[in-house]
């Protein structure tokens, strides 16, 4: 009795999968705080270790997104569309894509961070994943969205989490006009090509504050419909 | 005359086990589709939603089932064209029987949806059409039945709606959801109790011969009070049950509705009742209904009555061909269905279940057979609509609307066959 067609008419719902997917996204992005810490300490071996870490994580972060997309099929009746949470499974991804190339680059290329440099770079990496953790609270309320049938109260506190979220993005946004003025003044004594990519790292870090935001409007997209 | 004279205690005996193969069929099948709900969101073990289908499938067969085995028995066809070969619906009512069951049997083997209502239904005219002639079936009668087929599932979806809407304004949606939640549900058990025993009361009883009097002029009038002191107790039964729940304090990252759901767990139970009465008001009388003619044209010698009363032990052995298709293979269906229902919390089950119980009771209640798979299918998707449930195959819910098509047919040729069969050993 396989094919029972009353028990087939219940497909997966696709809320706890997009959950699970964040937190892997998320737990990747955290390992950044630890790996910037190795390499300003210029502990490579520890560094290569966090980015092995990171590496996986983003790849189970991939696995779960293809499993999604496919549970998911056209004739899934669901109370958002269905093309707002394909696209909310692709911003989170982007989360652990991003700290991957930031680790994957950093590694490669053996990257120190000025002296100078690495207490305020600390601040602005951890202030990054802090956004993260942010888009991870709010994604976790959305199997209460679900009982509440996105509607009515629970809509109000999950706005309220995007706000929050909204406002450390921006804060980060603040950080990281700092940490490009204090790389400004250091660059000329830096090695040009080491500064480019320096460059490249922050507005890297930026975006993954930036794609952590996306996260949150994603989600708002779906409390409109 | 003479051949019902003659081999009457076996035509009696053959239409006997051809009900009760049919009863086992439903029994095995439609039932798990009535109680998955309930297991799928762990509101009963599968122990208990046997113990509570064994008992209420039982009972809403005795109490009431009446009205629509009168319906599948005398109002599909005009018995006054038959008059005179009386046989004629002996054997076309067993041909019915062996062909629903038959035919169940098959759509279960192959996974098809199918349902017994339809297939029987299906036979029914079949027969009568092909086997006496086309005026013999009461097409008025039939096409009420086709059109409560799609009335139904529409029904069922828009009080399941208005349910579950309700459950969000009062419980879900408020400041304290865990204590209106308590607040709220024994008013919805309210409901259950006094929903089936009014309609037990108004329809059900008479074919036992027991009337309810208290001298109120009417019979609605009669029934309301009666009916409201049950839901009452139900209610108090419910409350008591209730203050076992207690809140919980709830992880972090753990859904916060948990408490809330325990309580639509305990509602849940109330409602798995009902929808076994309902089930077995509506489907137990379409397996028995050809038997309670074959056995009132045996039983008078040859009379087609138009109006008999119906034997208590007909409904029995329905009952009781139910309660073992359940207990010999139903319960592995139940199994396999409650695993794949296991999205559906407690709060929606409640609203489907409580939907669609209602619609085939009121169904019975007006002797109209209609299926009950496709009336909780229409209960599910009304909650769907109210954006309470995470995710609808919609594909599936075609090929369940697509039985009711392939299974007319089905039926009414594998009757038309076992027709003629029974026509040739027979005559």
């Amino acid at each position: 009795m396989a094919g029972n067609p009353f028990g087939n008419l219940f497909g997966q719902s696709p809320i706890r999968p997009i959950q699970e997917h964040m937190a892997t996204a998320h737990s990747c992005a955290t390992h950044l705080s630890g790996y910037f810490e190795a390499v300003i300490a210029g502990d490579w071996d520890k560094a290569k270790e966090i980015q092995k870490q990171i590496s996986k994580l983003e790849g189970d972060a991939d696995k779960l997104k293809k499993q999604v997309r496919l549970n998911m099929p056209k004739s899934l009746f669901m109370p958002v569309p269905r093309s707002d949470l394909l696209d909310l499974v692709t911003m989170q991804d982007k989360i652990a894509n991003c700290t991957k190339d930031i680790a994957g680059i950093m590694l490669g290329r053996k990257m120190a961070i000025p002296e100078k440099m690495a207490p305020i770079m600390a601040e602005y990496v951890q202030e990054a994943v802090a956004t993260s953790a942010q888009a991870l609270k709010a994604i976790q309320e959305m199997d209460e969205l679900l009982e509440t049938g996105f509607r009515g109260r629970e809509v109000k506190v999950v706005e309220d989490l995007i706000k929050e979220l909204d406002r450390l993005e921006n804060k980060n946004d603040k950080l990281q006009v700092k940490v490009r003025a204090m790389l400004f003044k250091l660059e000329k004594d830096l090695p040009p090509v080491d500064v480019m990519f320096l460059y490249k790292i922050i507005d890297w870090v930026g975006e993954l504050a930036d794609r952590a935001q996306k996260v949150g409007s994603r989600l708002e997209r779906l409390l409109a419909s | 005359m003479s051949i019902i004279a003659e081999h009457g205690q076996i035509l009696l005996i053959m239409a006997c086990l051809f009900g009760f193969f049919m009863a086992w069929g439903v029994g095995a099948n439609d039932v798990a589709n009535a109680m998955g709900t309930s297991v799928g969101s762990k509101a009963l073990t599968i122990k208990q939603a046997i113990l509570i289908a064994m008992i209420f499938e039982f009972a809403g067969a005795y109490l009431a089932g009446g009205e629509v085995t009168s319906t599948i028995r005398k109002g599909i066809l005009d018995p006054a064209l038959i008059n005179n070969s009386p046989e004629l619906l002996v054997y076309g009512m067993m041909a019915a029987l062996l062909a629903a069951g038959t035919w169940l049997l098959i759509a279960s083997m192959k996974g098809w949806p199918v349902s017994t209502t339809h297939s029987i239904v299906g036979a029914l005219v079949g027969f009568a059409a092909v086997g006496i002639s086309v005026d013999a079936v009461n097409w008025g009668k039939v096409g009420t039945i086709v059109a409560s087929w799609v009335v139904s599932p529409v029904l069922a979806g828009t009080i399941s709606f208005g349910l579950f809407m309700s459950v969000q304004k009062l419980i879900l949606n408020t400041e304290k959801p865990f204590q209106n939640a308590k607040k709220y549900v024994p008013m919805y058990m309210f409901a259950v109790g006094f929903m089936i025993a009014m309609v037990t009361l108004l329809k059900g009883l008479k074919h036992l011969g027991i009337e309810v009097d208290l001298g109120l002029g009417s019979k609605f009038a009669n029934a309301l009070p009666v009916a409201a002191v049950i839901g009452i107790i139900v209610a108090i039964i419910g409350k008591g049950m209730l203050t076992k729940v207690k809140e919980e304090v709830i992880p972090e990252d753990a859904n916060r509705f948990g408490n809330v759901e325990r309580v639509f767990a305990i509602l849940m139970i109330f409602t798995a009742c009902a929808m076994a009465f309902a089930h077995g008001s509506n489907d137990v009388a379409n397996a028995v209904g050809p038997l309670a003619a074959i056995a009132s044209v045996i039983g008078s010698g040859g009379e087609i009555a138009s109006k008999s009363a119906l034997p208590p032990w007909i409904l029995l052995l329905g009952g009781g061909g139910i309660v073992i298709g359940l207990a010999t293979y139903g319960f592995k269906v139940m199994a396999t269905i409650g695993k794949k229902i296991t999205e559906l919390t407690p709060s929606r089950g409640f609203a489907a279940e409580l939907g669609a119980a209602t619609t085939v009771v009121f169904a019975s209640a007006t002797g109209l057979p209609i299926s009950t798979t496709h009336t909780l299918v229409g209960a599910v998707l009304g909650v769907g609509l109210a954006r309470g449930i995470g995710a609808l195959n919609l594909r599936v819910v075609g090929s369940i609307f697509m039985s009711w098509v392939i299974t007319l047919p089905a039926g009414a040729g594998l009757a038309i066959l076992f027709f003629f069969t029974f026509k040739g050993i027979f005559s």
